[in-house]
């Protein structure tokens, strides 16, 4: 169609912030209090950043699988659909991420790199943070608080910092990157003042991954040089 | 097309506009319903009041009870008022099934229903014709739409058969933000739609080049949507004072100048502002009422607006 190009982000858009963030606070109202055991669920994930151990990585990796399944079907497919008719696409992209964190956690990886001090900030600002923004919004209140495990924004950052933390190879990033991106431009037309975030922070967790891989391979050939 | 009707209450608003614009605010809080002014439809003269509602973004509130309550109530508040159409489509989420629910509660006795088809494919659009039908909890759609001109070349010989079997009043065609305007008018000139949706506004005014005037000569009905673009017009002009000339014209709010620029154009029949604010429907009414700027008054207003905005 020739004329897409003079589409802008806003020709896209076709809920309120009223709307986004209700439907955020009925869906909150329902689920209490699993927020408790979501709650639960991120310390594992933080654990499993601080203390690289296998038996942590394989339990963080499900933990993040059931977090991104259940995202998938109550907030997308059960609430998201209402009023947004990409959802279920997005439905679709969650469960295919929490099928390839299952198989992170089937072959977690016999590495056990050091604990990285972005990674461990990243998670815990998803998880203990993030709920905070909505604080900041004009009109927020608790009951509209972005929990980890819960919604898919928190859900999606914690998931960069395990991802960050474990040097995942990069099929793994491709999802959470992603809806950091659309969902950062759906609050960018919302004009939520944090909007910025979200795209901020994916494109620092990325440059860390690529800096890091670099930096390992300048290692790993001065370790080994040629003859 | 026919200028204006006068409504029975025109000289009364004409002259509580004279007495102040707070004078207007009070008085209207404890008036009865006001009769707006309409407009005949041109392939029929049926008459259709100027101001209609839109529905994209603000009736997208999915299951949330108090948003359709909210939305119920701009739709009672609306059709106390004397408006008529209602404008939605497939494309805009759950707003016909939150329409549907207010049109069962209130059960509107003159609802203009105006509804789109919005699907890749002729078959796929009976199917969609029907569930958006069954979603607005009506026996038939007064107008539907080709939404976006998407398969218009499939869906208009349907909605055409739909009429001509009097399962439909009226057929038209939509596009918003001045797109395909090419496409659009070889449609106007060629098939025999009653209406065609373009977006027009104080700023945005392509269309008076070339379309308002093909659908005055083809008899076509003109719907206007994003009159206020969006709310970004209304917000780029809050806290500029009004130009002298709207006490003139009745209207105390840019938003009520806004609408009057549109609706006083000849080729016009009506404008759908959206809404999920009772006040601003009462706003918006308001500006289907009184007097209305004439040609130069219209320059003046384009002006003020491209000046200020």
């Amino acid at each position: 169609m020739s004329e897409w190009w003079t589409y802008s982000l806003s020709d896209f858009l076709m809920f309120s912030s009223r709307s986004y963030y209700r439907l955020i606070e009925s869906y909150n109202a329902a689920f209490w209090p699993a927020h408790l055991l979501a709650l639960v669920a991120g310390l594992v994930v933080i654990s499993a950043i601080s203390r690289p151990r296998q038996h942590l990585r394989r339990s963080a990796a499900l933990v993040l699988a059931a977090a991104w399944g259940w995202v998938a079907w109550a907030y997308h497919l059960e609430r998201y659909a209402e009023i947004n008719t990409a959802a279920p696409y997005f439905a679709a992209a969650f469960a295919a991420q929490a099928l390839l964190l299952c198989w992170l956690a089937y072959k977690p990886g016999n590495a056990a790199p050091a604990p990285q001090p972005a990674a461990l900030g990243l998670a815990c600002l998803a998880i203990f943070a993030y709920p905070l923004l909505v604080l900041a919004r004009d009109g927020g209140t608790w009951r509209q608080a972005e929990i980890f495990g819960i919604v898919p924004d928190p859900t999606a950052v914690a998931t960069l910092g395990v991802l960050l933390a474990w040097r995942a190879p990069a099929i793994f990033w491709l999802i959470p990157v992603s809806w950091c991106l659309v969902s950062g431009a759906t609050l960018m037309e919302l004009k939520i003042g944090h909007a910025w975030l979200l795209p901020a922070l994916a494109l620092i967790v990325v440059l860390a991954r690529v800096i890091g891989s670099k930096t390992s391979r300048d290692l790993n050939s001065t370790a080994n040089p040629r003859s | 097309m026919s200028p204006i009707s006068p409504s029975r209450r025109r000289l009364l608003e004409s002259l509580i506009a004279a007495m102040g614009g707070l004078a207007l605010s009070s008085v209207r809080a404890a008036t009865p319903p006001v009769s707006l002014l309409t407009r005949p439809i041109p392939s029929t003269g049926e008459q259709l009041p100027v101001i209609g509602l839109g529905s994209w973004i603000t009736f997208n509130v999915g299951r949330d009870p108090q948003g359709r309550r909210e939305s119920t109530d701009v739709m009672r508040q609306f059709f106390a008022g004397g408006g008529r159409l209602v404008d939605s489509s497939p494309m805009y989420g759950s707003a016909q099934d939150v329409i549907g629910e207010a049109v069962q509660t209130l059960k509107p006795a003159r609802l203009f229903s105006a509804d789109k088809v919005w699907v890749s494919g002729g078959a796929r659009g009976v199917a969609q014709v029907e569930a958006s039908r069954k979603l607005w909890r009506v026996p038939r759609f007064d107008l539907l739409q080709v939404h976006n001109l998407l398969s218009w070349e499939e869906h208009l010989p349907l909605l055409l058969a739909m009429k001509r079997e009097g399962r439909l009043r009226y057929v038209g065609i939509t596009t918003s933000e001045g797109r395909r305007h090419a496409e659009i008018e070889k449609i106007m000139a060629s098939q025999p739609i009653d209406f065609v949706q373009i977006s027009y506004n104080a700023l945005d005014r392509d269309v008076e080049q070339r379309i308002l005037p093909l659908a005055r000569e083809r008899k076509i009905g003109v719907i206007v949507n994003r009159p206020f673009r969006q709310g970004d017009l209304t917000q780029a002009l809050a806290g500029k004072p009004l130009p002298g000339w709207a006490a003139d014209i009745g209207c105390t709010t840019w938003a009520q100048a806004l609408l009057k620029f549109i609706v006083s154009h000849p080729a016009v029949t009506c404008a759908i502002p959206a809404t999920s604010s009772v006040a601003h429907v009462r706003e918006n009414l308001l500006a289907g009422t009184g007097r209305m700027p004439d040609e130069a008054l219209r320059k003046r207003i384009a002006q003020d607006v491209e000046r200020l905005a």
